[in-house]
């Protein structure tokens, strides 16, 4: 009978894999899970309301201030100054005013509220297999590896793709990390204080939107305030007119946000985000042959592209529910390592995660005497992998030890000055008031503390998934790595 | 007879092993997955069986993010009415998203999984790689 089950097996090579759920363990598991909402789990330093259907940056103080100016200096416009301009003119100046003003609203919100363009984090696996491509790269040294970076040549243009070290990730070409929100944005182009939120690949056209529809706005309001007070002193006089028309819009307000119109205007025709002209990346000034390689070539292709091109969804599920099998990276906080943050997020742990644990424990039990060893034991520095699946050096910081203490991925701290802020950008106010900066961040990755630092919490866990189904033949091999990762511990 | 044993009927086949197929940038930002073929598949899968797959997800990509007189005329449409219609209606890219959906589900339960490999859906891991789950191989005694 056993053996007819195993000739049968046989005749079928392999196990058919259940095609329903991505993961096998999912479907049993499923009802027992509190259900979490993934926004919920967030790891960067966003805001989320309605239950995840809307996200904004983590300081929306300025936001809230750009609504309330758009609100006042429109209120007062069609209160003060439309009834006379309706009556004297034509009652199509209210109108006209009164859709621009919604259209303005309407793309403040959406550029809000929407999703950027942040890419997720990297699973622990997809982290783990990096690590390991790199370390093959590198070789087995000791010391601290240099900045990784990939070079592609796109369109003939060579890109250095940098390494995310907070979301463990190779950036895409035109992606950046926003220090502010914690996140890699995808074609990042600034994080903007007055709308508080990143501008990124899926809400730039939402944000031209609304500076090309508040520049008409502004220019809308700003010129019929004139009209009126030049009629009404005809009739009046000028003092009395001003008296009457409370609204003064400021001079210069108008000409920052049809110059920030025109900037932007720019960089849509000649497909550039804020973050590359401000580096001067595409300019002819770095060498002869240095040419923009995501151009379409014609002005008015860019403009339609970035404009009308197809809007893509949303890469970060956030009303989607968290797996409860596969962990997802709580934010790093206190120091709390990926260990405690998972042991926090699953209450109910299924087998394969006990396995995972007692594995664990395996290995931090193994390697504890290795540390007390240490010198004296001959260090067997092997970078060969074992049974088909390697493993990094760093498998031995799933240890309690050096680690517990460690940030998971530091989050990059926010530039507290911003680096260049050449674009003032203030609203419409009634009152003269000081000009704002724009805050162009342009975003730099916090110089790395040394690679080992980034240990491997995450690292560690991926590991004993892996590790959890090797048999115990293996188990030499994965002292002798650990041995090594601790050599490599102590050279730091 | 070779019988099919469905997942319920065995133990839960363990996870031996991900591949993860990065994206290829040489195109720009569009969304490539490298057809270079993984080593680690070499023993279960045709190599032109996996660079078919990805080259239809590739063009499967390419027709969402096309640019052209239907894009064009869906970002027209939705900057009138303030961008309110994608209340009611999918975008075309949501669209080819659900194609690619079904075809992986489709190239999951006639190819990959009777050799006892699983392909994860891009956009669960944001888009940045085909992740190639290699399941055991219980057939034979021992594992990997």
């Amino acid at each position: 009978m056993h053996l007819g089950v195993s000739e049968s097996m046989r005749e079928c090579e392999y196990s058919q894999i259940s095609t329903r759920s991505s993961t096998p363990m999912e479907t049993p598991y499923k009802k027992r899970t509190p259900k979490k909402r993934k926004w919920e789990a967030f790891p960067g330093r966003n805001k989320f309301y309605c239950d995840g259907r809307i996200m904004m940056a983590k300081q929306t103080g300025v936001f809230y201030l750009t609504l309330v100016l758009i609100l006042v200096t429109c209120g007062l416009f069609f209160t003060f100054d439309c009834p006379y301009l309706a009556q004297q003119l034509t009652p199509i100046i209210p109108v006209i005013g009164g859709v621009l003003f919604l259209f303005v609203l309407g793309t403040l919100l959406r550029t809000s509220f929407s999703d950027p363009g942040v890419l997720p984090r990297a699973t622990s696996d997809e982290a783990a297999d990096l690590e390991r491509q790199i370390d093959v790269a590198n070789g087995s040294t000791g010391y601290r590896p240099p900045p990784r970076t990939k070079e592609v040549v796109i369109n003939g243009q060579t890109v250095k793709l940098k390494y995310c070290f907070t979301c463990k990730i190779f950036r895409p070409p035109r992606a950046s990390h926003c220090s502010l929100c914690d996140n890699c944005v995808e074609r990042f182009d600034h994080h903007c204080p007055w709308v508080g939120n990143c501008v990124g690949r899926r809400n730039y056209r939402f944000f031209y939107m609304f500076i090309l529809s508040l520049s008409f706005l502004t220019i809308f309001i700003f010129a019929f305030v004139i009209t009126h007070i030049i009629l009404s002193s005809h009739r009046n006089g000028f003092l009395k007119a001003l008296k009457d028309s409370p609204v003064v819009v400021c001079f210069f307000s108008v000409w920052s946000i049809v110059g920030l119109s025109g900037f932007h205007t720019y960089l849509i025709s000649s497909n550039q985000t804020t973050n590359e002209d401000i580096k001067g990346s595409w300019s002819s000034k770095r060498g002869k042959d240095n040419y923009n390689p995501y151009s379409h070539g014609n002005i008015f292709t860019n403009c339609c592209a970035a404009l009308c091109g197809p809007l893509p969804p949303s890469l970060i599920d956030r009303r989607g529910f968290v797996q409860s099998d596969t962990p997802q990276l709580a934010s790093p906080t206190n120091g709390i390592t990926m260990y405690g943050a998972t042991q926090s997020q699953q209450s109910h742990m299924c087998d394969q995660d006990q396995c995972i644990q007692s594995t664990k424990f395996v290995l931090q039990a193994a390697a504890t005497p290795l540390l007390q060893q240490q010198s004296s034991e001959p260090v067997i520095l092997t970078a060969s992998p074992e049974n088909g699946v390697s493993l990094p050096g760093r498998t031995s910081l799933a240890l309690g030890g050096p680690c517990t203490s460690l940030p998971l991925g530091q989050p990059t701290p926010p530039t507290s000055t911003p680096s260049l802020s050449c674009h003032e950008a203030t609203d419409i106010h009634p009152l003269q008031e000081p000009v704002a900066h724009h805050h162009f961040l342009t975003p730099e990755e916090v110089p790395s503390p040394p690679g080992m630092l980034h240990c491997g919490s995450p690292l560690g866990h991926s590991h004993t998934v892996q590790a959890g189904f090797y048999n115990p033949a293996s188990q030499d091999s994965l002292h002798e790595d650990s041995v090594r990762g601790l050599v490599k511990l102590s050279s730091v | 007879m070779a019988e099919t044993h469905s997942l319920q009927d065995l133990q839960q086949p363990a996870v031996s092993s991900k591949v993860f197929v990065q994206r290829d940038y040489s195109s720009g930002t569009i969304c490539r997955f490298q057809t270079k073929f993984p080593s680690e598949l070499e023993s279960r899968l045709d190599k032109q069986q996996f660079e078919e797959t990805i080259q239809a997800l590739n063009n499967l990509y390419a027709e969402a993010e096309k640019l052209g007189g239907k894009s064009y005329l869906e970002g027209c449409l939705a900057c009138l009415t303030a961008y309110t219609i994608f209340l009611c209606m999918e975008t075309h890219y949501e669209k080819v998203l659900k194609k690619i959906a079904r075809y992986i589900k489709d190239q999951n339960e006639k190819i990959y999984a009777p050799r006892g490999l699983l392909l994860t859906d891009p956009i669960e891991r944001g888009l940045r790689v085909v992740e190639v789950t290699i399941f055991e191989d219980r057939s034979i005694g021992s594992g990997r």
